[in-house]
């Protein structure tokens, strides 16, 4: 499965690629701000982008909001990976197009339990 | 200064180490802090706005902040360098954020981290909005909490 990785946090994608390895999930790429999640995404074939939320340039919400409206990408599964914790946050993600939301800190229990319910 | 509004950073820190960082930290009893405060040779800043104004700080002694590093990235880091620094920054991060959802109430903004290296260096804080420092003892070293925050106006 190909995964995008969206954090600007060299650490957190460093952290997410090590649990994603560990899961057996090899084929990983890095964008560093919504703005290049949203160009990659609309150039290659991802199945899953875990995405976080407070970056600059673009966040992660409008990088949502911008995979959601193009035909092309409206159908790509969006984890959002963020310490937005708070209910309307999240609710304001589900509003958006995300598929399913991990707020930080998070174990690779977590993470692991939310691609199985998208079947990966 | 009102504990409910220390608190949440105090279990957002617990959390987050226990969680990210394998090592679950000791509170010691916060305390006001009194210039000349503490001095620290790395710190992740995360600026507060809307309900509420002021920082929140996370503060190592540079052997705590490679220890802890290394637990959090899984990883050994032997230098403090843009790998520790972007860490102790997402560390800072996550701390506030965590805080933030148990201040829903007051919508709460946390800014993008910045990070200070220098060895003995001090954070300086708004004179005007009180600071809480809350010491941890953890398996890598000691470190420091420092919630300077105060309900805006309207609140």
């Amino acid at each position: 499965m190909k995964i995008l990785l969206v954090d600007d946090s060299n650490t957190m994608r460093r952290i997410q690629r090590n649990t994603l390895s560990g899961l057996g999930f090899t084929e990983v790429d890095e964008a560093e701000d919504g703005a290049d999640a949203v160009a990659k995404v609309q150039a290659g074939n991802y199945e899953l982008v875990l995405m976080d939320w407070n970056m600059p340039n673009m966040t992660g919400l409008e990088a949502l909001k911008a995979i959601r409206a193009n035909p092309k990408t409206v159908a790509v599964p969006v984890i959002m990976v963020t310490s937005e914790s708070e209910k309307s946050r999240i609710l304001e993600a589900v509003q958006a197009g995300a598929t399913n939301y991990i707020v930080k800190p998070f174990t690779p229990d977590v993470l692991r339990e939310k691609l199985a319910a998208l079947g990966k | 200064m009102r504990a409910e509004l220390i608190n949440p950073f105090l279990k957002a820190t617990v959390s987050t180490f226990s969680t990210m960082v394998n090592t679950s930290p000791t509170p010691g009893k916060p305390y006001v802090k009194v210039e000349p405060g503490l001095t620290h040779d790395v710190s992740g800043i995360i600026g507060l706005s809307g309900g509420a104004k002021g920082a929140v700080i996370i503060s190592f002694p540079s052997g705590t902040a490679l220890t802890t590093v290394s637990a959090f990235i899984g990883a050994p880091v032997t230098k403090v360098d843009a790998d520790v620094t972007d860490a102790v920054g997402e560390l800072a991060n996550i701390i506030a954020g965590a805080a933030k959802a148990d201040l829903s109430g007051l919508n709460v903004n946390i800014s993008l981290p910045s990070v200070v290296v220098g060895t003995n260096h001090k954070v300086n804080t708004p004179k005007d909005i009180p600071s809480v420092v809350i010491p941890f003892a953890c398996t890598h070293g000691d470190f420091v909490v420092e919630v300077c925050i105060a309900l805006t106006e309207s609140k």
